[in-house]
């Protein structure tokens, strides 16, 4: 069985982390539930196609992106990843510009909100099907080793839908046997749109495959930011020090529809979400805080606060902005001019 | 395979080689020409590829650059692709084009689309060799021809080059493209087909069709192993007073308009021939565009000789010969076109 690390609440297990970075997770984690509501409130009042939240992957996020160091690793990211897209470096005035589908926009307003692009942050740009990613983590990976460029690693993050994807099994088992710097973050949130974890696969954990590829696979408490910081942690370590990859599953919960275009109602109960909202890692994480009196309610109100004018700036900002031309249509499929038919 | 052997750096010199020794030559120049270069796939290392394209590679370069990847299609592809997101030149191998439906998604859905909907932020420098097409008792498996799956695709080229200069000049060119190219050998083309390579470090624009024989009767446009076989059919014409001019299209996407309206409207009969079925395949592609460019500069309907619309060609070898196109069909095809 997989090991479990879990972090402690009341006594505070801070997994080395100080005060600020501590507070940084928090922040972190309120603005991605602030900017998950901007988007689903833009979308019912029709100013966006789409959207699609990460709420309940709030703890997961925050505490892999402080495992992440920027400028150095990269992120291979999947399309529920708001808060490790802010955690490396993402502004939300970028997030807002995609979900407007601007032309401040880095893929111009080509790419559906959440699928993310920054080659300045070391954030790769990906497609809508599930798990192909993957293996461009590990190609990633590969190049690092190649060119002998120890202390990086990459972040390759999917849902546990994914891990039932053949190229998910193609790419654990590949960088298992080139012992590649890399981190396979598997955030379980327990449903793929309307299908369960049982669904996917016989087995309680997705760490447990990890012996199957010969590798350390780690569960940790998705719910908090310490534990998943520790477990990415220890993971991004051995990656970035030659010690090959690791797969870790965060638990966590899918709070919202899969996106604004999904109606849970149709496969899931409301008692099972109340149930799980009782545990809602942003207000727990807040109360943690608190309690070991690294924040004070005054600094709570400040944080929140914080955020929601940060949010709405950077949706005034981006929603003044232009679309992108029509005629952007044809640019970069190739470099230089494309013809299919050359003259 | 001694003459194989004898072939590493031949290209240096200039010299006759088969269409293998000119893929092999080439690899091992782009390997020691440029560190960013990696080759990678089933058997490329110790066994030195199934064809033997690689022997030796894995001794001189090193299991680094020169990496045995599990077998398994689709991450050969996509590992190649992160590697090339990622600044290397990496040079994916498909042991037989047949095995390259595990990748599709990995060319088609990835490859192809990732300068385009990253808007240039990321691109993908990634070179996917296989080699493909029949004749040689491959049957259903290793046999087939894969352009018309991928030609319909925005965001990939496509290269099949017929001799050894060409091969030379294009692989260059692929390895060199900012962009993906799927690079595709006819096997039976490998030892059968020889041809003066030249000296040195030279590419071929992709995108250009090369006149291979001029003729002024009927133009004929075609690639791979069947390329070989208008040449033969061509020449035999000779003998009845019939001019045929034999067009190389070699780059498959993009493809070279100018070549062929040029001909056409010089022989104004078009003869289009590909051994992939005719339904949907490139040959298609091609009678639309000189339709739509050119028709009333025809004098006969464009006509195509292509393989049978059937799933594949057999084991057995009259399965295997009623597939391919005989080089006796091509030579009444083109009688018929002259005469008409």
């Amino acid at each position: 069985m997989a090991k479990t690390t879990t972090a402690g609440t009341r006594d505070l297990d801070r997994a080395g982390l100080s005060d600020e970075r501590l507070v940084a997770m928090l922040r972190n984690m309120l603005l991605q539930r602030q900017l998950d509501n901007r988007g689903f409130q833009l979308n019912r009042q029709g100013k966006i196609p789409f959207a699609l939240g990460s709420e309940g992957h709030e703890a997961v996020q925050a505490g892999a992106a402080m495992a992440f160091e920027r400028g150095r690793d990269v992120l291979v990211p999947y399309y529920r990843d708001l808060g490790l897209a802010l955690g490396v470096g993402m502004s939300p005035f970028e997030i807002l510009s995609s979900l407007f589908a601007r032309q401040t926009d880095r893929s111009m307003g080509r790419q559906f909100p959440n699928h993310y692009t920054n080659h300045d942050l070391g954030v790769l740009s990906i497609s809508s099907i599930i798990a192909g990613h993957c293996t461009h983590a590990v190609g990633v990976a590969a190049a690092f080793k190649y060119r002998g460029e120890g202390g990086r690693a990459v972040l390759c993050t999917t849902g546990e839908g994914a891990t039932s994807q053949g190229e998910w099994h193609e790419s654990v088992n590949y960088a298992a046997v080139h012992g590649l710097p890399i981190v396979f973050l598997v955030q379980n949130n327990e449903w793929a749109i309307s299908t369960p974890q049982d669904l996917q696969m016989r087995v309680a954990n997705v760490a447990d495959k990890a012996p199957g590829y010969g590798l350390p696979g780690v569960v940790c408490d998705g719910f908090s930011p310490v534990a998943t910081y520790a477990a990415m942690n220890d993971a991004f370590v051995r990656a970035r020090g030659g010690g090959g990859p690791t797969i870790v599953e965060a638990k966590c919960y899918r709070f919202l529809s899969h996106s604004t275009d999904d109606d849970d109602r149709t496969y899931r109960s409301r008692e099972e979400i109340e149930e799980r909202r009782k545990m809602d890692p942003v207000p727990r994480f807040e109360q943690v805080l608190i309690e070991a009196g690294v924040i004070d309610e005054a600094r709570r109100k400040q944080l929140r606060a914080d955020v929601l004018r940060e949010t709405n700036e950077a949706t005034d900002a981006a929603e003044a902005q232009p679309y992108p031309p029509a005629e952007s249509l044809y640019t970069n499929v190739v470099a230089g001019d494309y013809q299919p038919w050359q003259e | 395979m001694a003459g194989v052997r004898a072939a590493a750096g031949a290209a240096q010199t200039g010299i006759t080689m088969t269409n293998v020794e000119a893929v092999r030559t080439t690899l091992h120049d782009a390997l020691v020409r440029d560190e960013r270069v990696l080759i990678m796939g089933e058997d490329v290392g110790a066994r030195g590829n199934v064809f033997l394209i690689t022997k030796g590679f894995l001794e001189e370069f090193g299991p680094q650059r020169i990496i045995d990847t599990p077998l398994a299609e689709a991450s050969i592809v996509g590992v190649a692709i992160g590697m090339a997101m990622e600044g290397l030149r990496p040079i994916a191998e498909i042991q037989f084009a047949d095995f390259i439906y595990p990748a599709f998604n990995q060319i088609v859905g990835e490859a192809a689309k990732i300068r385009y909907r990253s808007n240039g932020d990321y691109t993908c420098p990634l070179v996917i060799r296989t080699p493909y097409g029949g004749g040689v008792r491959g049957a259903l498996s290793h046999s087939v021809s894969i352009e018309a799956l991928f030609y319909h695709v925005p965001g990939l080229t496509i290269l099949a080059p017929s001799t050894p200069a060409d091969i030379k000049g294009l692989l260059n060119a692929a390895i060199e493209s900012p962009d993906p190219v799927l690079f595709l050998e006819h096997k039976k083309t490998y030892r059968s087909v020889k041809g003066e390579v030249p000296a040195g470090y030279y590419t071929i624009p992709i995108g250009k069709a090369d006149v291979k024989k001029a003729g002024s009767d009927v133009t004929v446009v075609s690639f791979g192993y069947n390329l070989h076989q208008a040449l033969d059919a061509a020449n035999r014409l000779e003998g009845e007073d019939v001019s045929v001019e034999v067009i190389d299209l070699r780059s498959i996407r993009p493809m070279d308009k100018t070549t062929i309206l040029q001909s056409v409207r010089k022989t104004r009969k078009l003869l289009i021939v590909h051994e992939d079925n005719k339904f949907g395949g490139v040959g298609a592609e091609i009678a639309a565009m000189v339709a739509e460019e050119a028709l009333f500069d025809l004098d006969a309907p464009i006509r195509r000789l292509a393989g049978p619309d059937v799933p594949a060609m057999g084991y057995a070898l009259p399965l295997e010969e009623e597939f391919m196109i005989s080089t006796e069909e091509m030579v009444g095809a083109m009688r018929d076109l002259a005469k008409f």
